[in-house]
């Protein structure tokens, strides 16, 4: 397995995650919903992780959080923080970490938050656990953590319900709740997807802030490419359960090099595109990942994923290029360490291909 | 699908021959006001939500108006109103010069075969234990029609018109992915041949790469059957893709309201013009020249309005104007009077702002945007890329 660390020489990155699979045994058989995950992220940078529904990064947050249900998923694959291995770790030792060194803000502030507790309890909760401070040591901080996270009069707010506050109130409480312990990696899991616009704007940069003013990692998962453009340095592009691109965002967003990434900036409409083109979708949808049970015998040589090749294949353009035929089908192809793709083509190919197939882009006649 | 014409064509052409003077659908004044109730052991209503609060709008025979706002603006009630789903509080909506805000049953039955209505949600709006052509053909029999051919063909044609397989007709919803199933509401909503179709967020369940699928095929139905529709989203840049006219709601209100180029390109309302700027787009921020695109850096250089707060409750609107407790510009003016939606000077027909100190027209081509609050960069502006 190759280190997703960038040069060689360079110590372990603050996280390091390699080769992780995440597979949940359903009665109809197994899916894969992460397929051989690595990567890297240093402290007080954010890494966007980005994909679809079911590509597997809302499974791989929960997996970093150790969160799967020991029973229903199997997790495989190395999880270190800091140098502490996370995967298959005891769950006392998980406890430990959640709330206070690892925390994860969620989607849906509503259902993240209990009705029946007040916020100031609730945002204390992991402080007092974490830090045997004094309940009222506790309630002082979650009064610092709300006036932090931007919520006017914080003093009088703490004693009220979740369902005093309007949805961007509430995903700020979410947000407090999770720095309470000052965390060393922040998981947000589409911390915005539920939220207008206009608050959007407002929770992304109040997380870039934070992330600034405490200097924590933070994995950013979201589906939209436009909130990783703001947001996030890095980027990791996920497809049914793989990771199909990596970069800098700045440069994934400029020259993609997967046909997914490719496709997916394409069939974004934009402000600034024409608005009398039409988009350009990419064909068909993703695969699935379930593998049936071995009714029929025919599992995977290497024991894995429900693909032998790549999951792309059925919707690419561009796999005729590759020399070789059947590589496509046969041969997955391997993300390299750094800025890369996990695609066959050759990049002088690729640069042909792309060009040839130019697309009506924003701003090009 | 240029020579799949029906009826429909020819009803379209009529529309466009017929040009702005008639339009399809009048809406004045139209409100919803929910009651809210309150108190034990009696109920009493203590107070009124306004969904929507006064609002007029027209759409005119095989034209896409959009109607775009955050959540609990009032949008979606404003659909199902149009299509008479929910009852009015007040106001009236006219459809083809009938006033059917309050027609009964039996009256409204052949205009509701001409307005249709596409939802936002592929999983909950189809039943799952229907097979496709049921569902399909669902609006047919329940209106007694017998189309030339059968009721059979009708449905496989159709299935064919959204690009689904004819063969699929015996299968059940849950075989289908979530764009195969907005393409099958799709279709269902098109068996009746309507002439104004309500898609209330009919893409925003969708994945991108699935959802431009989608909102391609709703551009060809609306270009080669002429149908109309009330094109209702959160999504700025979806709505900008396929309406023609496009009306900005803001807590019941239409703010703006005008042609697509003049409401994106020289937005007059602060609200509107905010929303624009907090789009987020995926292009790449900061201004190391212009990218591979060639948009001359106007990506880069965004401008960025941060709105402080929250839209406050319907239940309890601000005065006036109700955007001011946000607003930048707002003044006492704009908490004792309630602008009225007018026609500003320098804006192009149809462009109707409500705003008492409306934005300056940024007449110099915004092809990107203006700069109110650049991203930190030293990198020059747009314009000097060659």
């Amino acid at each position: 397995m190759n280190a997703p660390a960038g040069a060689a020489g360079t110590p372990e990155p603050f996280l390091s995650v390699r080769d992780l699979r995440v597979r949940f045994s359903t009665e109809d058989g197994t899916v894969h919903a992460v397929d051989g995950l690595s990567f890297g992220l240093e402290r007080g940078r954010t890494l966007g992780v980005v994909g679809e529904s079911g590509s597997g990064k809302s499974v791989t947050a929960l997996a970093l959080m150790g969160l799967h249900d020991r029973r229903t998923a199997s997790v495989t694959g190395e999880v270190l923080l800091d140098g502490h291995e996370l995967t298959g770790a005891p769950e006392k030792k998980l406890e430990r970490l959640r709330g206070n060194r690892v925390a994860m803000v969620f989607q849906d502030p509503l259902t993240a938050l209990s009705p029946y507790h007040t916020v100031g309890r609730q945002i204390a909760e992991p402080f007092v656990r974490h830090t045997g401070a004094s309940r009222r040591q506790g309630r002082l901080r979650a009064v610092e953590m709300l006036g932090r996270v931007g919520i006017p009069q914080p003093a009088r707010r703490v004693d009220d319900y979740p369902h005093q506050f309007s949805g961007g109130m509430r995903q700020r409480v979410v947000i407090a709740m999770a720095l309470v312990c000052n965390p060393s990696l922040l998981i947000a899991d589409e911390p915005t997807t539920a939220l207008d616009v206009t608050v959007q704007a407002q929770i992304l940069d109040l997380l870039g802030d934070l992330r600034q003013e405490f200097g924590s990692a933070v994995v950013l998962i979201t589906h939209d490419l436009g909130v990783v453009a703001g947001t996030a340095d890095d980027v990791l592009v996920m497809y049914a359960g793989r990771a199909v691109e990596r970069g800098p965002v700045r440069e994934v967003l400029r020259d993609p090099q997967h046909p997914y990434t490719r496709g997916l900036l394409d069939s974004v409409p934009r402000l600034s595109s024409d608005p009398e083109e039409p988009l350009v979708p990419i064909p068909g949808a993703p695969p699935s990942l379930l593998v049936p049970h071995p009714a029929d015998g025919s599992r995977a040589p290497d024991g894995g994923g429900p693909l032998r090749g790549c999951p792309f294949l059925p919707r690419c353009a561009f796999s005729g290029r590759v020399e070789g035929g059947d590589r496509c089908r046969t041969e997955r192809p391997v993300l390299p360490a750094g800025r890369g793709a996990a695609c066959h083509l050759t990049e002088r190919q690729r640069r042909t291909a792309f060009a040839e197939e130019a697309r009506p882009r924003p701003g090009r006649p | 699908m240029e020579g799949d014409t029906t009826a429909r064509a020819d009803l379209g052409a009529a529309g466009r021959g017929a040009g702005r003077g008639e339009p399809l659908l009048r809406v004045e004044g139209l409100a919803k006001h929910f009651p809210v109730m309150a108190g034990f052991p009696v109920r009493r209503r203590v107070g009124a939500v306004r969904a929507v609060d006064g609002v007029d709008l027209t759409v005119h025979a095989g034209e896409v108006f959009g109607l775009v706002g955050e959540s609990g603006c009032g949008k979606s009630t404003t659909g199902r109103m149009i299509a008479r789903l929910t009852e009015p509080t007040a106001g009236t909506i006219t459809y083809r010069g009938l006033d059917i805000t309050r027609l009964g049953r039996r009256r409204l039955r052949p205009v509701r075969s001409e307005i249709q209505m596409v939802f936002q949600d592929p999983y909950s709006s189809l039943n799952p234990r229907q097979t496709v052509g049921t569902i399909v053909g669902g609006p047919m029999e329940v209106n007694g029609i017998d189309p030339p051919g059968g009721r059979g063909r009708r449905v496989r044609e159709l299935l064919e018109t959204v690009g689904l397989s004819p063969d699929h007709v015996n299968r059940f919803p849950h075989e289908f992915s979530g764009g195969q199933r907005q393409r099958i509401g799709i279709a269902r909503a098109l068996a009746l041949n309507p002439r104004l179709i309500v898609a209330d967020e009919p893409v925003s369940a969708l994945d991108v790469s699935v959802q431009a699928q989608v909102v391609n095929l709703l551009r060809e139905v609306q270009r080669d059957l002429g149908v109309a529709f009330v094109f209702i989203a959160h999504d700025l840049a979806v709505v900008r893709h396929f309406s023609q006219r496009v009306a900005v709601m803001y807590l019941g209100r239409i703010v703006e309201v005008g042609d697509r180029d003049s409401v994106y390109s020289r937005p007059r309302h602060p609200y509107t013009h905010a929303l624009l700027s907090a789009v987020p787009e995926p292009v790449a921020r900061d201004g190391a020249g212009p990218g591979p695109d060639g948009e001359g850096g106007g990506g880069s250089v965004r401008e960025r309005i941060r709105l402080a707060g929250d839209v406050p409750s319907p239940a309890d609107p601000p005065s006036g104007c109700r955007f001011r407790t946000r607003c930048w510009k707002a003044r006492e003016r704009c908490a004792a009077e309630t602008p009225p939606l007018v026609r500003l000077e320098g804006d192009a027909e149809g462009h109707l702002t409500a705003c008492h100190f409306p934005e300056e027209p940024t007449t110099a081509a915004r092809g990107g945007d203006v700069v109110l609050d650049p991203a930190p960069t030293t990198e020059p502006h747009p314009g000097t890329s060659p």
